[in-house]
């Protein structure tokens, strides 16, 4: 008897999962007490504009939340720089539009917020974004190491995943992130 | 008439009790290992947004919660239906969201207090005014690893 109590015991155990919480990561820029300038080319910047009506702006052109994932992804692997340029990208396979980010590594997305711009039209802008980063990681994955992006990411997650492993992995994921970083920029609200 | 002739009563024997101190210890475990000590009740609004790119928040011991939306129906008479804050199980103004993460950072194992994440809850009716406060209060104390917690869902679900 004792010993169906145990297996029983066991296999709730092992069956239950205790409800994790999950969501988007975002890593913060550190205090300082200058305010930050950057030197860019404004090319290189995409500039988002969220009103408190939820409109939203993409330089300066009214656009639907819809078309922003086309539109980032769009931007961010444009390659406008020419092949002599030091900031040349061979990886993007962008329209290669001179008036466009040079390349994925220069190129800064700027969130612009209204203090009564709704929280969830906020996330819905920064999903979108995650999900235009990670279909173009996607594809590198897949040139280079015939797996994706997402794919490596939930490998490296998992417990079972052994320590080699993960070293490897992680180093991919890096490299990965090295050739498209997230670039956002949150200037101060108005 | 054999000797050894089998008792043949009608009578069922009694159900054994021997095994109930397993049952009920077995039960025990079960609920000891899925009840989750809740700390604070939400007293604000937190229907959560969706998004669909997520990641798991694994590690429950280096997550700290705030918690923001508009206070629930029995506390409006008192602080009004704006958004709010609330840490552990009270209201909080923006300014005080700092000392907050300072004191639930020390509470945390020596190893543990550099890897720690904010975890905001916030309701999806919020305001990003009171967001930005929140994270610039962040920014002061260096704790700079966000995670915006939502729902699995399709984003788009949060204009409705």
């Amino acid at each position: 008897m004792a010993d169906i109590a145990f297996l029983l015991l066991i296999f709730f155990l092992v069956t239950t999962t205790i409800e994790t919480d999950a969501g988007l990561d975002r890593m913060l820029p550190r205090k300082t007490n200058e305010p930050i300038t950057i030197d860019y080319q404004r090319k290189n910047i995409l500039q988002l504009v969220l009103d408190k009506e939820g409109g939203l702006m993409v330089n300066e052109e009214l656009i639907d939340l819809k078309d922003l994932r086309e539109k980032v992804s769009q931007f961010v692997d444009n390659g406008g720089a020419l092949r002599q340029d030091e900031n040349y990208c061979a990886y993007c396979k962008g329209n290669a539009d001179p008036t466009s980010s040079d390349n994925p590594k220069k190129a800064v997305v700027g969130i612009n917020t209204h203090r009564e711009t709704s929280y969830g039209t906020y996330i819905i802008i920064q999903n979108e974004l995650v999900a235009a980063y990670n279909q173009l990681r996607n594809r590198e994955a897949e040139r280079l190491y015939e797996t994706t992006y997402t794919d490596m990411e939930e490998t490296y997650q998992k417990p079972g995943t052994s320590a080699a492993q993960k070293k490897e992995l992680k180093n991919k994921i890096k490299h990965l992130q090295l050739l498209y970083p997230l670039n956002i920029l949150e200037p101060q609200q108005i | 008439m054999s000797k050894f002739a089998k008792k043949k009563s009608g009578e069922l024997p009694a159900v054994s009790t021997a095994s109930l101190p397993d049952i009920v210890f077995m039960l025990l475990f079960f609920f000891m290992t899925v009840t989750v000590m809740k700390n604070s009740d939400v007293k604000v609004e937190n229907v959560l947004p969706n998004a669909s790119e997520i990641k798991k928040l694994e590690k429950k011991d280096r997550v700290i919660t705030i918690y923001v939306g508009a206070p629930t129906r029995e506390f409006q008479k008192v602080f009004g239906t704006e958004s709010k804050i609330q840490l552990n199980d009270k209201f909080a103004d923006a300014s005080d969201v700092g000392d907050y993460i300072l004191m639930e950072r020390a509470k945390k194992p020596q190893e543990l207090q550099n890897v720690l994440t904010t975890s905001l809850k916030v309701d999806k009716n919020a305001n990003m005014g009171l967001i930005a406060d929140i994270k610039q209060e962040l920014r002061k104390v260096n704790a700079l690893k966000v995670n915006y917690t939502t729902y699995e869902g399709d984003a788009f679900n949060n204009l409705k």
